[in-house]
């Protein structure tokens, strides 16, 4: 397997883009990424798109990119893998320049969620869990979510504390071009936000927005940024199944086979985008990936340690609570800002001197979890 | 949603009937294809308990389609008294009265119906053990 | 009529839904101050006639020891189907684990559909036909906004299982007496969403003519008098007829008050007699002997004569129907509109 290498990358703010169809803002994105790489010569295209199904009516969504790029003929897929479409695309993607397959691959994400209703969003959301024993029950994803945060409240911290996630994400996006909220907000707000699903608050919970973002990889060289390692794994779809609720078992598989991949250790790590639609799930992931010790990621955050001057920068763009969450495009998002953060071209969110960066992509409550380290060559 | 879907776990659902398997004895609800612990796929039928505990639970406030009308429900994690877990709604209750440990009982309710003419459909909930 | 083998109860059940709407809440609304029951039960918006009488009969299931599916019949009488076509039954049936080898139906003879599904199970039972059968009278009433019966129309139910009479039979069946005309007091038309009445005449030709109808040939049959009895339970389409029916003819108060539970659930319809029974066998003792009429519009009455055996003392455990009534959440008008899904949407 050859190593592989991040050539570009393209964001299109995630938004309301209400003029704007799934196949245009996919094309910004695209040609964003294809220029950034100084080339279009692509061979094959991985569009990563979770909803597009129920949203749009669409399916067949790789060959519709591929002629919104005017690229008939181009190798294309769709992936799905609920939340985590976008880290699963993009480790798809790898492996087909990996193994030779492939010279110059286009991953991208998208997704439009301003076509539908927010009962639509909720069905959506709820499509990503198992469908005739829980989903039948009536519970929406921020719902799983909550029993988590009950059983954590119970015995690591206060709310006030796991809502930090939260507002760290925003003082991260104030600045953020392509961050849907790119503003300050207060724990007081996020507290005093109505409740979603308790003990979770609306302010706690990634918005509902349009994006698309996209990745062009190629062969690695000697510089720039490669892939030290890219993972998929899964756990137990229903909650009941789970021995223990708290650990995400599928984000701890996917991180460890990630570090022995990459050969680093979590201590390694410089700066880390993680799954933060719900504060909770933020926390949990932190946890679950072993960069904070159990129990110990919620006042981590609320102690300063996930700012981007912090001991483990945390989602440096805004994550998915500021940035936003347009759902089977997030996961690239991730990658394409942990990219940016290597290359030295974050802008005012540059981490210093930032060399090995982790992004973790999550779908379900944690059913599949994509894990991607990327490391900085040369230099 | 379709009818073949729903008649299929009508007897799961309306009984809390669930799988032990013939290999090891593991005991699972819902019935999977393949034993977790020994990989068999030989199941006989287990009966659940009735009666158990809340673990966790949520408050839904903003509902998939369907559930509108029965807004804000409780969603629960609960243990059952043989062991078991399930994820459940919890009726008869007002939401701010749930406590972990509180001990609830299945009852056979309605979950939802497709609109005006289309099928009901009924499953279980819990509510708290009526003494 | 009597049985040509001798049919007792196995196991009963009864269920009345948490949910309480006050009289005086109907007042406060329509400026009334009428308060024919205290209170009436109120359906939860996740539950109906089905979700009723399926929590009446796994009680009447876990009580009689049996295994469901010897259960040969189960009759579900009922005036608020929750499907106009499609049983009631099957999915009873289903829930109880009675399925496939039984017969069900959904009965229909307004209140009295109740005892009419007891009179069938016992015929299915008496005959040799069926060694279990189960008859369920459950309701959720429709009361149509600022009329008479808003006050009353209620929601609940209970289930009997009657078998051969053994030891293991709570109570056995002496004999019973149906008595019918075509009295049109109150009905509903199809794709109606309220029943119509005709007011004062529910009265007099109809509930107390066929009741004592019934009443008067069962007693003149068996050759009982009113103080034979210990107990005696009547339709209760509110606190008054009840009483005065039962008094009218020579019952007293004591014998009335245990089974008369409408002034703190309202009119459960077709559950209302069967709740009543099943409320005077939760303080009966053996050797006790129980008097029962329904009622139901259109019009008739059956009349039961019940008597208790030891085996009641043994089964009637977990909660009785008192622990139903006694649990209770009060709802405003507002929020029993919202339940009974008469807010447009």
């Amino acid at each position: 397997m050859r190593k592989v290498a991040v050539a570009g990358v393209g964001l299109v703010k995630v938004s309301e883009h209400w003029g704007k169809p799934i196949g245009t803002l996919f094309a910004d994105a695209a040609l964003q990424a294809m220029k950034d790489a100084g080339t279009d010569d692509v061979d094959g295209l991985y569009v990563s798109n979770m909803s597009g199904a129920l949203m749009q009516e669409q399916l067949n969504m790789g060959a519709l990119m591929a002629d919104a790029i005017a690229k008939q003929g181009l190798h294309a897929v769709r992936v799905e893998a609920g939340s985590a479409s976008g880290g699963v695309a993009f480790h798809e993607a790898v492996k087909a320049v990996a193994s030779g397959y492939s010279d110059c691959v286009l991953v991208a994400g998208v997704e439009k969620m301003s076509d539908v209703l927010p009962e639509v969003v909720t069905k959506s959301l709820a499509m990503e869990e198992e469908q005739e024993y829980s989903a039948y029950t009536g519970v929406t994803k921020p719902g799983l979510s909550a029993m988590l945060y009950r059983l954590y409240l119970g015995l690591y911290a206060e709310p006030s504390e796991v809502g930090m996630m939260a507002v760290q994400s925003h003082d991260n996006a104030v600045g953020c071009r392509h961050a849907q909220y790119p503003f300050r907000m207060s724990i007081e707000r996020a507290m005093d936000s109505p409740m979603e699903a308790d003990p979770i608050h609306m302010m706690e919970c990634a918005g509902v927005g349009d994006g698309a973002a996209a990745i062009v990889l190629v062969p690695a060289d000697t510089d720039g940024v490669e892939v030290a390692a890219t993972t998929v794994a899964t756990d137990y779809c229903s909650l009941p199944m789970r021995e223990d609720p708290l650990t995400l078992g599928a984000v701890r598989k996917a991180a460890e086979k990630a570090f022995k991949l990459a050969a680093v250790k979590p201590g390694d790590v410089d700066l880390v985008e993680v799954q933060d639609d719900f504060t909770i799930n933020g926390v949990l992931s932190l946890e679950s990936l072993g960069l904070v010790e159990r129990g110990k990621a919620a006042k981590f955050v609320a102690e300063g340690g996930a700012a981007r001057d912090g001991e483990l920068p945390t989602n440096t763009f805004g994550g998915l609570k500021a940035r936003g969450n347009p759902l089977g495009a997030t996961g690239v998002y991730q990658v394409a800002e942990v990219a940016l953060q290597l290359r030295g071209a974050a802008g005012d969110h540059q981490v210093e001197d930032a060399k090995i960066g982790l992004a973790q992509n999550m779908g379900g409550l944690g059913s599949t979890c994509a894990v991607t380290i990327l490391r900085r060559l040369g230099r | 949603m379709s009818v073949p879907r729903y008649w299929r776990e009508e007897v799961p659902r309306y009984r809390l009937l669930g799988k032990v398997c013939a290999g090891c004895g593991a005991k699972f609800f819902p019935a999977r294809p393949v034993c977790t612990e020994c990989g068999s796929t030989e199941f006989k039928d287990h009966k659940l308990a009735e009666v158990g505990e809340v673990v966790t639970w949520t408050v839904v406030r903003n509902p998939p389609p369907g559930f509108e009308k029965y807004k804000p429900y409780v969603v629960a994690l609960i243990e059952l008294e043989d062991g078991m877990r399930l994820l459940s709604q919890v009726v008869d209750v007002d939401p701010e009265e749930v406590q972990k440990g509180m001990r609830v009982e299945a009852v056979f309710r309605r979950v939802k119906e497709d609109g005006k003419a289309g099928i009901i459909q009924y499953g279980y909930k819990f509510r708290p053990v009526v003494e | 009529m009597k049985t040509a083998r001798q049919v007792g109860i196995v196991g009963y059940g009864a269920y009345v839904p948490i949910y309480r709407l006050e009289a005086s809440e109907v007042n406060r609304v329509w400026g009334g101050d009428g308060a024919p029951v205290e209170e009436k039960s109120v359906v939860a918006p996740d539950e109906d006639t089905v979700t009723i009488s399926v929590e009446a009969a796994k009680q009447a299931v876990r009580r009689s020891g049996i295994d469901p599916s010897e259960i040969g019949a189960v009759y579900v009488g009922t005036e608020s189907k929750p499907y106009a076509v499609k049983p009631s039954g099957t999915i009873v049936a289903e829930a109880i684990g009675a399925t496939p080898n039984v017969s069900t139906a959904d009965i229909e003879f307004a209140c009295k559909a109740g005892t009419e599904a007891m009179q069938n199970c016992i015929g299915l039972v008496g005959s040799g036909m069926q060694r279990y059968a189960m008859a369920i009278g459950a309701d959720t009433a429709q009361g149509r906004p600022a009329d008479a019966l808003e006050y009353t129309a209620a929601c609940g139910g209970a289930a009997f299982i009657f078998a051969d009479r053994s030891a293991d039979t709570v109570a056995y069946l002496e004999a019973s007496y149906s008595y019918v005309t075509d009295t049109p007091d109150f009905w509903r038309r199809s794709k109606e969403m309220y029943p119509r009445h005709g007011s004062r005449f529910t009265g007099a030709p109809a509930y107390f003519k066929h009741i004592q109808g019934a009443a008067k040939g069962l007693l003149e049959e068996t050759g009982y008098k009113p103080e034979d009895f210990n107990w005696a339970v009547f339709h209760q389409p509110n606190t008054k007829f009840p009483i005065r029916v039962g008094r009218g003819l020579g019952f007293t108060m004591d014998q009335i008050n245990p089974g008369l539970v409408a002034p703190k659930i309202g009119n459960t319809y077709a559950g209302s007699t069967p709740i009543g029974l099943a409320a005077t066998l939760d303080i009966a003792e053996p050797g006790d002997k129980i008097f029962a009429v329904s009622y139901g519009s259109g019009s008739g009455s059956d009349a039961f004569i019940f008597t208790v055996q030891e085996a009641i003392t043994e089964k009637r455990g977990g909660p009785k129907l008192v622990s139903f009534i006694d649990r209770k959440k009060y709802v405003d008008y507002a929020t029993y509109l919202r339940f009974r899904g008469q807010i447009i949407q």
